[in-house]
């Protein structure tokens, strides 16, 4: 129980290894100029960090889930824009390789395991349709043996980057089930008639990418459907219940960046004649933080073992990311009070934390939509 | 990386549960009126095997795993918090230290009869001037030839008064504080153990506990437990697994709460629908499951750490000031969604409210926890 194998230990040095040694030391400048990180994402490739949950026929590591959970806490400990970027590349190489076939996953995923393919995109999320995906309004009409897709989609992280993008679109109105209708389809970058918008200008991830895309009559051919026409909307939902696990892992790396911080700051800073640390206030702010940031740990692998282990892991994985995602939150936040004004200015990473870890409650489901199924779950 | 239980923890478990729901749950709201100790109820668990769940076999106990201990203590917790307690005492603070430090003729006396659940243990370590500053102790033993002379008073002892002996903590010492800690097992008929009257509490009003005076208590040498000034560590290294079991206790007490809460919403309607359609009611019941999960994997991560053999003194507290906050949250979700029948006698939930109520305190209160995890954090 609760430890980790000899090769998932080895993935999680080596993502640790690597966010000490190199991401650590550029986060802050990626972050100001707002900067994607390409050449980062090259050597996670190198690394075999895009596709640790992917089978080695195409490329991957196949560590598995947990390793996978493991690497994404140590990436984004170093860098949360590299981390969410890392994070959908192996969320839509997953994809495939699950719902995909022959054909599509060696066109597609040995591209993004190399790093061929810098990013790979997720693009389910419109203007109107969030936490309701069932309510995303993008067309696929047939079109001789394709589809010509038109729409537009938002928040689309690396959508102007993108080798490769999974583009949900509705294939049959029906208003008493809408989720019925909806199918996902493997798009090219710069397939004709896919645009991306300007970059959105956010609070934190700032070396992530996230655009708007628009399609105008992007034409697909049969093969670009993933799954079966309707199968879109069991896709998108069974990709999140792994995509939470990867957010949830997200958020307790930026939390033990900001812990990490809080600790060392508290033993140098001194008020009324000795470190801050030696104060109760401060020294059990850090154990709530910790504590909650292992109980967090604990709920994320206890998720990932499920899923690797074939089981239902819908509760685990909301339950994870509602938790460690608001404990995250609090652990930056705990990091900047600490700090006193200088957790307020950007010359501390803590501040940078603070607004990075804001978005983990928000994406891949907010906390209300976590809430809702666990609740749905508990209550059946 | 391995999360699941062994065929045989599920099935200890699965006993206690339905132990818990045939024998506690009906019977748990009068012992708390009448303030009754469930004796026939504590014998019949002796009989399962839980007086001693951790405790090798050749010394009486059922020689399982620290992580079955924890799974035993939930169950039974969630039907009667207070004979969690109960068991959680004899097993965590009385056998436990004995187990570890005693000698084979100690363990031959003082354990096996305990851990079989012959007899029923407790734990001296608390006094009037002495709580989370353990430090402080006034209780003297002072040596007499082949023998101690002790004094002093020792108070809130869950188990005082039914308990047939007592891990009891003494200054051999006083000028040496920590170092000058001396622990001895005693039996509670030996002449000059005078209990008082049991104590009226808030909750966990079925498991007693009672003040006790030592007037000039003669107790023979070879009942040292290690040896002079080992008592300090002894006290810690106990409280250590301790706080798994309360920790446990906790997280079964919360989880009555909140399958009586999620019971209670599908039943109770307002508005013309069940409660639990209200996103509000839901979204209690949501954060409740999850900080329960939460907690209950932080008191398994230690208690396995503890069956490795590890240090699992940061876990522990961690485990335990998570587990007891969480359940106190819970108890108070459950009362507040139950509304005004939360604040009745009439169901169980307000028992809830106020058995959950002491785990924030016992056995290292919260404040405790955070001294413990912080120091092991900057050190």
């Amino acid at each position: 129980m609760f430890e980790p194998s000899e090769s998932q230990r080895l993935i999680r040095e080596t993502a640790r290894n690597y966010a000490q040694g190199s991401l650590t030391r550029i986060a802050s400048e990626l972050d100001r100029e707002a900067r994607f990180p390409a050449a980062q994402l090259g050597e996670l490739a190198e690394l075999g960090l895009m596709g640790i949950n992917v089978p080695e026929a195409y490329g991957g590591a196949a560590a598995g889930a947990v390793a996978h959970a493991l690497a994404m806490k140590e990436i984004a400990q170093g860098c949360a824009s590299t981390a969410v970027t890392m994070g959908v590349n192996n969320m839509v190489a997953e994809t495939i390789c699950r719902f995909g076939t022959d054909a599509q996953k060696k066109r597609y995923v040995p591209e993004i395991t190399s790093g061929r393919f810098v990013a790979a995109s997720f693009a389910l999320s419109e203007a109107q349709s969030g936490s309701d995906a069932g309510a995303l309004r993008t067309t696929a009409r047939r079109d001789g043996s394709g589809f010509v897709l038109n729409g537009s989609k938002q928040w689309i992280t690396s959508g102007d980057r993108a080798g490769v993008l999974i583009v949900w679109a509705r294939t049959e109105q029906s208003a008493a089930k809408p989720a019925k209708g909806i199918s996902a389809f493997l798009v090219e970058g710069g397939a004709k008639g896919l645009h991306a918008g300007r970059h959105e200008d956010k609070m934190g991830l700032r070396a992530s990418s996230t655009v708007p895309l628009t399609l105008e009559d992007v034409r697909v051919p049969a093969t670009a459907l993933l799954g079966n026409v309707g199968d879109g909307f069991r896709i998108a939902l069974s990709a999140l219940d792994g995509g939470r696990i990867g957010i949830a892992s997200q958020a307790i790396g930026i939390a033990s960046a900001a812990l990490e911080e809080s600790l060392q700051y508290a033993k140098d800073r001194r008020t009324f004649g000795q470190p801050i640390a030696n104060h109760q206030a401060i020294r059990f702010m850090l154990a709530d933080v910790a504590t909650e940031l292992e109980a967090a740990r604990l709920l994320v692998l206890r998720a990932a073992a499920f899923k690797e282990a074939e089981r239902p892991f819908t509760r685990e994985a909301s339950m994870a990311k509602v938790f460690a995602t608001e404990k995250a939150n609090h652990a930056c936040d705990v990091a900047v009070q600490i700090h006193g004004g200088y957790g307020y200015v950007s010359e501390f990473a803590a501040e940078r934390h603070y607004r990075d870890v804001r978005v983990t409650t928000i994406y891949e489901g907010t906390s209300e939509v976590q809430r809702f199924v666990i609740a749905r779950e508990a209550l059946k | 990386m391995q999360i699941d239980l062994s065929e045989e923890q599920r099935l200890l478990r699965d006993t206690c549960r339905e132990f818990a729901d045939k024998e506690l749950r009906p019977n748990a709201k009068k012992w708390d009126r009448e303030h009754r100790f469930p004796a026939e109820a504590v014998k019949k668990l002796f009989e399962l095997g839980l007086g001693g769940v951790a405790v090798p076999s050749e010394w009486g106990g059922a020689g399982m795993d620290n992580v079955s201990y924890a799974l035993a203590i939930e169950e039974i917790s969630r039907g009667c918090a207070s004979t969690g307690v109960t068991l959680s005492v004899n097993n965590s603070l009385y056998c436990d230290p004995i187990a570890k430090y005693g000698t084979d003729g100690q363990k031959e006396s003082f354990l096996t009869p305990y851990a079989r659940g012959e007899k029923l243990g407790c734990f001296g370590l608390t006094e009037p001037q002495a709580g989370s500053d353990a430090a402080e102790q006034r209780t003297t033993a002072v040596r007499k030839g082949d023998s101690y002379l002790i004094n002093g008073t020792k108070n809130w002892i869950t188990n005082g008064p039914v308990a047939d002996a007592i891990v009891l903590f003494t200054m051999t010492d006083l000028s040496k504080g920590t170092k000058g800690i001396t622990c001895f097992v005693v039996e509670t008929k030996t002449p000059g153990f005078v209990r008082q009257k049991a104590d009226e509490k808030l909750g966990i009003c079925a498991s007693p506990s009672c003040t006790i005076f030592f007037e000039n208590m003669e107790v023979p040498i070879s009942q040292r437990l290690g040896q002079e000034g080992d008592g300090f560590k002894i006290a810690m290294s106990t409280l250590d697994g301790g706080r798994i079991g309360i920790g446990a206790q906790a997280i079964g007490i919360g989880r009555a709460a909140f399958e009586e809460a999620r019971d209670y919403s599908k039943i109770r309607k307002t508005f013309d629908i069940p409660i639990f359609q209200h996103q509000a009611i839901q979204f209690m019941l949501a954060d409740m499951a999850t900080a329960l999960d939460a907690a209950r994997l932080l008191v398994l991560r230690a208690a396995w750490l503890k069956d490795q053999g590890k240090r699992h003194t940061r876990e522990s507290s961690m485990a335990k000031l998570f587990a007891s906050e969480a359940a106190n949250r819970v108890a108070d979700k459950a009362v507040q969604i139950h509304g005004g029948m939360g604040y009745s006698k009439e169901l169980d939930v307000e028992r809830h409210f106020r058995d959950a109520r002491i785990t924030e305190i016992y056995e290292g209160t919260s404040e405790i926890q955070r001294l413990v995890i912080s120091n092991l954090l900057l050190k």
